[in-house]
């Protein structure tokens, strides 16, 4: 007992010695950008997406030069923490990335681990950018720290509704959620909205973020006939979804939003995929000169496709760097100060605050799937 | 006068347990101390470690509670973090806007919002765990063994899933979106989360905390000391070894096993309420199967069924990933000059492996109840049956 | 009523899917009184293994009709799962035969976590999809649907329980299986050597979970290193249903497990009234299963195993 008890001070010992041992070589003054995103776990793949725009976005600043702020030219570095898409974690995550001195942090990815988070990040001044959190409250919390570079659940939600109203002209649909933050948000505000313009909203049903097997909801669907269903939620459930949709023979269309406008959407639903009609927030990456750019110079240093919202993160890092020339130095409540007069162009579209740190006036792009590619089909403010 | 050869009256009143008090009353006293230094020593590295030594605390009596059902009177839970939910959204509810937001009802009767104090709440919550826990052991009284896991992870997750749900067609928890804005604790007119100065000094709102929740994890281990020696606790400890023998011997095995439920939910209830104040945000993703697995593995890594190794466990499961957090990295800087596994990679391998390496190591955890002399005796013998050892030996 | 026939087709898949897992589990309970939650990440590893090997082969020889990639997949996968369970076994169940019940839980918990993130590294952790190697144009019953992989499933899990059954009842092998299972002390003096019976037992379930993941995959088309961690849960929710240890048991509760989802899923809005949907699935499937052990405590079918108090 002796003999491991001092095994184990040691093992202590080191661990929190190394812990506290300075960071790397001299590379000249740094700038410290955080990362937080859930980097294991069921969401792991979209987590390290949020985390490599991040890297990207660094790496491509630092090849450029750098960040010039009065005489000096800072460095930027990221430091990247796993919340594991748990608030706990993420308020453990937050706090090490606000004690080890960052000036911003672009995080966290889904809205319950963005909210408490968001408390550590306003008291210590830390201006907090998330790519990819919708839930409305994340901005309604009364801090001057909190931004998001994507619309929010009312945003998509009403544009949605809109299009399956006026444009795709529907009378019978129902409703499928994932039971997440995300996908019942914009499920409700779909439902809201799309009631208001006159469809009939036929049936409600639900699943979770997990299943895989829709089978029984969508028989359930099927002898009710409607022309739409709309589904909030992630490509990993709307995939395996609008394959069961082909299986059982329904005809109906398929609406998603962002969390499924995807590539990964279609190489999982492949031959089914031709069903769906989804928003994204943002302008297309096949329109912006700078979007293709992106999506291949993406796969040549991370080996894998955009999965998500890694186009977010990486405006994210520029709108936070803009912000920082604004203000000319390295301090975290300058930087707070200079956000707000934020107004830039970046691979997701135009990006400008409202007050509550909100996108204003975001654009929300409509795609259906031909060739197996997604297709714009509308643009709305 | 007595010129009898009285021995002098003991030094040493009757220990309970038998351990010297002096030696115990010494070691409390330096863990005393220490425990009021370390936010201080430990902040000095960062208060993500002081925030990390609350949440440790906040398993510490999560761990206590489920160890009363589990470890003292041997009732498998798989579903214990269903108590922690309740008293979470307990006072979650009790201090936010939710629920003024969706009830005009509750908002003409409290015009400045619903803020009920959580010295008010946390009985309320505990009464509230408790009544879940009578719930859940009323109907499961005949199971025994896997069918008792089984069931109670099925409660766990019923639980959570109405706490997912019950945002329609009222929305009483907001469901998957969770509750924002929850006060922190108020000691009077004293904001734990603003504190403002005090004494003239800056008090950081984390060691504030922390100290309310030593203070209250403090409190549940003596709790847990005293029922163990108690009446009810030899009944529980007479249930978990053998349960029809414990019967004939005129146990109430129904109150004994109602009670074991009830009482180690209230241990949740409290731990849930400080929790909600503490984060000041609630969601059902904070109460899944997941989180009752940790802290079953926290006290089977412990000691199953003794306090101090209970309590080791909840804070060496709960420290774990966070020094790896901090470590992980700068290690393999200092040791390869780069990083070959991510960070949280890393993380994920070693804690696996030490939650396997401890379990081979020491199959009773790391710091077991001591064997006392018969049990020790009775093991010896049955180990040369084969047969009886798996009995006593299976009980820790 | 094609509903209905649709719901009890969707639910005889489920289950089936689950009846496959669930035999796994019941049978290493049977010989060791072990929850082994690890299993559901054996079924995985198989499934991602198959996967691989199906993409080698269908990069070396293209021309391979979907029948032939699916069986060869199969076959690539058991073995791996078998030496994976084997290893399991050896590493972290043998030294604890004698321990407390509750350390091998824990140390199955520990490996399942080691066994995930091993597959986060090697496959990554991108969704991946499974080529569709099985016709998929619907099968019409009436008005309701069906398709060919499905139809293999309810099949090919049917004869994998028959075939079960008749090895537990009229072999060697099975007969020296289910005295382990009574007495492993006893049955040693018998000439049965109890760790081989063992490894056999793991090895059987391991193959099974290899078959499942399979499976799986190709009627969801999807797989992920997080894919093991709800079948394993419902397919041990299957078993105990049915009566954990209990071979027949695990099948009944596997299909009636599924049954209960699909039909749950399909009818709580209309029994209730509305007021609950198919968000309660979950808890309409554990609201049975509780309802079942209160009046049968040991299972559908019961346990096999002497109660020991």
């Amino acid at each position: 007992m002796h003999k491991s008890l001092a095994l184990w001070t040691a093992l202590a010992a080191t661990m929190i010695l190394t812990g506290c041992k300075p960071g790397g070589a001299d590379q000249g003054p740094v700038i410290l950008i955080g990362s937080a995103a859930p980097l294991t776990g069921e969401i792991a793949h979209l987590g390290k997406d949020n985390e490599n725009g991040v890297r990207m976005a660094v790496d491509d600043i630092n090849a450029a030069g750098g960040v010039k702020l009065g005489d000096k030219t800072y460095h930027l570095k990221m430091v990247g923490e796993d919340d594991k898409a748990d608030p706990r974690e993420g308020t453990l995550a937050a706090q090490k990335l606000v004690d080890e001195g960052v000036l911003a942090v672009v995080g966290h990815l889904n809205s319950s681990t963005s909210i408490p988070a968001s408390r550590i990040y306003a008291d210590a001044n830390v201006v907090q950018i998330s790519p990819s959190s919708t839930n409305p409250k994340y901005t309604e919390q009364g801090f001057r720290t909190t931004y998001r570079v994507l619309a929010n659940d009312n945003q998509q939600g009403a544009v949605l509704a809109n299009f399956a109203a006026s444009e795709m002209k529907v009378k019978r649909v129902a409703i499928v959620d994932d039971r997440t933050q995300y996908g019942q948000g914009l499920a409700d505000v779909f439902e809201r909205d799309v009631k208001e313009k006159g469809v009939n909203v036929i049936d409600r049903e639900f699943t979770t973020n997990k299943a895989t097997d829709f089978n029984a909801i969508l028989t359930k669907i099927r002898s009710m006939k409607p022309d739409l269903v709309m589904f909030g939620g992630m490509d990993s459930v709307a995939a395996p979804m609008a394959k069961q949709m082909k299986e059982l023979g329904m005809k109906s269309q398929l609406l998603a939003g962002d969390g499924s406008c995807d590539p990964g959407f279609i190489t999982i639903a492949g031959d089914a995929s031709g069903v769906l009609t989804c928003s994204m927030a943002g302008r297309a990456i096949e329109k912006m000169a700078k979007g293709e750019d992106f999506a291949k110079r993406y796969k040549a240093k991370f080996g894998t496709v955009v999965q998500l919202y890694s186009p977010y993160s990486y405006d994210a890092v520029y709108v936070i760097v803009e912000a920082l020339k604004r203000a000319g130095r390295p301090d975290r409540q300058a930087l707070v100060d200079a956000m707000p007069k934020t107004n830039f162009e970046g691979v997701t579209g135009h990006i400008e605050f409202d007050e509550k740190g909100d996108l204003k006036n975001g654009e929300i792009s409509v795609y259906d799937i031909k060739d197996s590619k997604l297709n714009l089909v509308a643009s709305f403010h | 006068m007595g010129a009898t050869a009285t021995a002098e009256p003991s030094n040493h009143p009757a220990p309970p347990g038998g351990r010297t008090p002096p030696r115990v009353l010494g070691a409390m006293i330096a863990l005393g101390a220490a425990l009021i230094v370390l936010p201080w020593a430990i902040g000095a590295f960062g208060d993500a470690w002081v925030r990390a030594l609350c949440f440790v605390t906040l398993y510490v009596m999560l761990a206590l509670g489920l160890n009363i059902v589990v470890g003292f009177a041997g009732l498998l839970d798989l579903g214990y973090i269903a108590f922690y939910a309740v008293g979470a959204y307990t006072y979650a509810l009790l201090a936010s806007p939710h629920l003024t937001e969706h009830f005009p009802a509750l908002a003409h009767a409290f015009p400045a919002g619903l803020h009920v104090s959580i010295w008010v709440t946390l009985p309320i919550g505990a009464s509230l765990a408790a009544a879940f826990g009578i719930l859940l052991g009323t109907p499961v009284l005949k199971l025994r063994g896997d069918y008792l896991a089984i069931v109670t992870l099925g409660f766990g997750e019923i639980i959570r899933i109405f706490l997912n749900n019950l945002n329609a067609p009222l929305n009483f928890t907001n469901g998957p979106s969770g509750i924002t804005l929850i006060d922190p604790v108020r000691i009077g007119s004293f904001n734990l989360a603003h504190p403002g100065t005090v004494l003239g000094m800056h008090p950081s709102s984390l060691v504030l905390y922390y100290y309310l929740l030593v203070a209250v994890a403090l409190l549940a281990i003596l709790v847990c000391v005293r029922l163990q020696d108690s009446r009810l606790g030899r009944a529980w400890m007479a249930l978990r070894e053998d349960e029809v023998a414990a019967r004939a011997m005129g146990v109430n095995v129904r109150n004994v096993k109602l009670l074991a439920f009830s009482l180690g939910a209230t241990f949740g209830g409290v731990a849930g309420g400080l929790f909600a104040a503490f984060q000041g945000f609630v969601s059902p993703e904070s109460f899944s199967l997941n989180e009752s697995i940790i802290v079953l593995s926290m006290i089977v890594l412990g000691g199953l069924g003794h306090v101090p190794g209970v309590v080791l466990g909840a804070v060496m499961l709960a420290l774990l990933p966070e020094a790896l957090r901090h470590t992980a990295v700068p290690l393999q800087d200092a040791l390869f000059g780069r990083v070959l596994i991510d960070a949280e990679v890393l993380r994920m391998l070693l804690y696996g492996l030490a939650t396997v390496g401890i379990m081979l190591y020491r199959p009773r955890g790391l710091w077991p109840a001591p064997e006392h002399g018969m049990r020790r005796a009775f093991g010896r013998v049955a180990a040369a049956n084969g047969e009886a050892a798996k009995a006593v030996s299976g009980h820790g | 009523m094609d509903t209905l026939v649709q719901q009890v087709i969707n639910g005889l898949v489920l289950g089936s899917l689950y009846a496959l897992i669930a035999l796994g589990y019941t049978m290493v309970y049977g010989v060791l009184n072990l929850i082994n939650f690890a299993h559901g990440d054996v079924l995985m590893i198989g499934a991602l293994s198959a996967l691989s090997a199906i993409g080698v082969l269908q990069g070396a020889w293209p021309g391979l009709p979907g029948w032939t990639l699916l069986l060869l997949g199969m076959t690539a996968a058991i073995p791996v799962c078998i030496a994976l369970s084997l290893v399991i076994e050896r590493v972290a169940y043998r030294p604890l035969r004698n321990a407390p019940r509750l350390a091998p839980l824990i140390t199955a918990i520990g490996v399942s976590i080691l066994i995930e993130t091993m597959a986060m590294l090697i496959w990554g952790r991108n969704y991946l999809t499974f080529p569709r190697l099985l016709p998929d144009a619907p099968i019409h019953l009436g008005n309701a649907t069906i398709s060919v992989t499905k139809v293999v499933v309810i099949v090919l899990a049917a004869l994998i329980m028959g075939a079960l059954l008749w090895l537990v009842q009229s072999t060697r092998l099975g007969r020296a299986m289910r005295a382990t299972a009574e007495n492993p002390r006893v049955a040693s003096l018998m000439g049965v050597n109890p760790d081989s019976v063992i490894a056999t037992t793991f090895a059987i379930g391991a193959g099974l979970a290899a078959v499942a993941g399979v499976m799986m995959e190709a009627t969801y088309q999807v797989a992920h290193f997080y894919m093991g961690f709800i079948p394993g849960l419902k397919a041990f929710t299957a078993a105990v249903l049915g009566g954990i240890g209990n071979i027949a048991g695990a099948m009944v509760g596997g299909i009636v497990l599924g049954l209960i989802e699909a039909l749950g899923a399909g009818y709580i809005g209309q029994l209730t009234n509305g007021i609950f949907g198919s968000n309660y699935q979950d808890v309409f499937a554990f609201i049975v299963l509780c309802t079942v052990l209160i009046l049968r405590p040991s299972g559908l079918l019961g346990e096999r195993v002497a109660d020991r108090a």
